[in-house]
């Protein structure tokens, strides 16, 4: 009981802080870069807008592809490019490189869903009124959208925290980490134990704040 | 020249094993300050055909000209340009459902290039014309139907349109609610002078809005009149069909059940004007002989031009029946035998 809090004292607070910095460079990189793919792959669908099914193909491709891969299989591919982009893969900024690899694909799908669930009644007006795409993206595709795509943040942010847990498994660090190094590898149950209570915690609470938000962003 | 001159328009969708012909070598001039109708069934092809007047649907052949530009070959910013002047309201509101009610309309107004400092007031008067000045700040979901219409209107006239094409606009509502709607449309061709062209499948609502009437069917024209006469003089199958539901000169079954045992003719009789048909009635009985009882009987106004069904029994010897029916014929715009 005394070693379980000698190391909980000694490594929880940095490991949360890894998890919290992997979850937050991917989680924003993946929602900025999957909001613009989104936006691409509804606006090149849409024929209200400019249907292109050859581009919209293409990227579609290549978002399943990378989809496609187990995350335990991008990780180890992408080691090498952690390398180049945050010199040791074996940190929290190079497990946040794969880690957005994964992100990116992943919000673009929830992106394009929240758009494409918009109302073509609604776009048909904004487009009678001869508002361009931004006007129309910043009136009404984002207002619109903005529930759906709370929900997604959510979803994406849980996510990320589970797959942060497989980077802190080849070194990159974080609360997972220390669950495996203490609590599997050192037979340490109350560490184990404390870390699966903490993060079903931080999970109810992201999962609170989200459907308060999108409560909230959804009028009338 | 015309408003809105239509030449020629078809419109197809290809599908994966089949084309659909939604609009058919259509042709219509619509005139400036005029209110004009679109009617059929759905899926007769005017929702298609009206969506071509603003670029929302491209045609797959023909032209059409607003205001001098061909809407069909306009560039981007043209077409925009075009748009600006050319309100839609539609039959679901199609407001954006996140955003108030002034917020709404800033986006229309935005959107034709309306100054930023001098909206909020432009809001309010928009907002006045449709009675809804109080309800600036509440969203879509917390109005009822009718205003939801209203807030949709004030969002087409925004950018001080000279069209207004409207969509269905009444066939989400309540009858009383549809009629409100129409009065005010009314109200903004009488006042503003902007160009309407409405688009129902429910003659009924639209029948005193109407100047002039277009009747849809499979994607074609079938008919193309003024109101009055489309309901006095029905000339296509589809029209008749229409008026005749509106009309509903058909008997009620237990008038029929009634009558089923007893020797005779039922004829239903149209007339124009509001003069009694009671002379042309007695007059015949007395030539006759056969004695006529009235079944049922109703005036409609269009444009305050009244038109008369009357449903009317006719029995006697045979001979006799057959000259009255031919005396009616003559005497009476439209005779229609009933089948029994």
């Amino acid at each position: 009981m005394n070693e379980t809090i000698r190391i909980l004292q000694a490594n929880l607070g940095q490991s949360l802080w890894e998890t919290f910095e992997m979850v937050l460079i991917s989680g924003v990189i993946g929602i900025v870069f999957g909001t613009v793919l989104g936006l691409l792959l509804y606006y090149y669908s849409n024929r209200l807008f400019s249907p292109r099914p050859v581009v919209n193909a293409v990227v579609g491709f290549i978002i399943n592809a990378i989809r496609s891969l187990p995350f335990l299989i991008l990780m180890v591919v992408l080691i090498p490019l952690a390398k180049l982009l945050a010199g040791d893969p074996y940190t929290p900024m190079g497990g946040a490189v794969s880690l957005s690899v994964a992100a990116v694909p992943f919000f673009a799908r929830i992106a394009e869903s929240s758009f494409a669930e918009i109302d073509q009644g609604i776009i048909e007006a904004a487009r009678s009124t001869g508002a361009n795409f931004w006007l129309i993206f910043q009136e009404v595709l984002f207002p619109e959208a903005l529930p759906s795509l709370i929900r997604g943040i959510v979803l994406t942010i849980i996510s990320l925290i589970g797959y942060s847990a497989m980077v802190g498994t080849i070194g990159a660090g974080g609360i997972g980490n220390l669950a495996i190094q203490f609590g599997y590898n050192r037979y340490d149950t109350g560490v184990l134990i404390s870390v699966i209570v903490i993060l079903v915690i931080i999970v109810q609470i992201i999962q609170w704040i989200g459907d308060f938000l999108a409560v909230h962003y959804t009028r009338g | 020249m015309s408003q809105i001159e239509i030449t020629d328009v078809s419109v197809t969708f290809d599908q994966k094993n089949r084309t659909i012909n939604a609009v058919q070598d259509v042709s219509l001039k619509i005139e400036t300050g005029e209110v004009y109708g679109i009617v059929g069934l759905s899926g007769a092809g005017k929702s298609t055909l009206v969506r071509t007047i603003n670029g929302l649907q491209k045609p797959t052949k023909g032209t059409v000209v607003v205001n001098g530009v061909d809407i069909t070959k306009a560039d981007k910013k043209a077409l925009a340009a075009s748009r600006k002047k050319i309100g839609f309201i539609f039959q679901n509101f199609n407001l954006i459902n996140n955003r108030t009610i002034g917020q709404n309309i800033a986006f229309a107004l935005t959107a034709g290039g309306y100054p930023e400092k001098k909206q909020p007031q432009k809001i309010v008067e928009l907002l006045s014309m449709v009675g809804l000045q109080d309800r600036q700040d509440n969203y879509p979901a917390q109005l009822s139907g009718g205003q939801k219409q209203r807030v949709g209107i004030a969002r087409a006239l925004a950018n001080d349109p000279d069209i207004l094409l409207c969509d269905e606009a009444t066939s989400a509502l309540d009858l009383e609610t549809a009629e409100e709607i129409i009065t005010i449309l009314k109200d903004i061709n009488e006042r503003l002078h902007i160009t309407i062209v409405f688009i129902t499948h429910q003659l009924e609502v639209a029948k005193d809005l109407f100047d002039r009437v277009a009747v849809m069917e499979n994607g074609k024209i079938v008919e193309q009149t003024t109101a009055y006469n489309l309901f006095a003089n029905p000339k296509s199958n589809m029209a008749k069909r229409l008026v005749n539901r509106f009309l509903d000169e058909q008997l009620p079954d237990e008038v029929k059940d009634r009558l089923k045992d007893q020797q005779g003719v039922i004829l239903t009789l149209k007339y124009q004007g509001d003069d009694s048909l009671d002379p042309v009635i007695t007059e015949i009985s007395s030539n006759t002989g056969v004695s006529i009882s009235i079944l049922q009987g109703r005036i409609e106004y269009i444009h305050s031009n009244a038109i008369g069904v009357l449903a009317v029994f006719i029995t006697g010897d045979q001979n006799a029946i057959s000259k009255a029916v031919a005396q009616f014929t003559q005497k009476v715009d439209m005779v229609e035998e009933v089948a029994r």
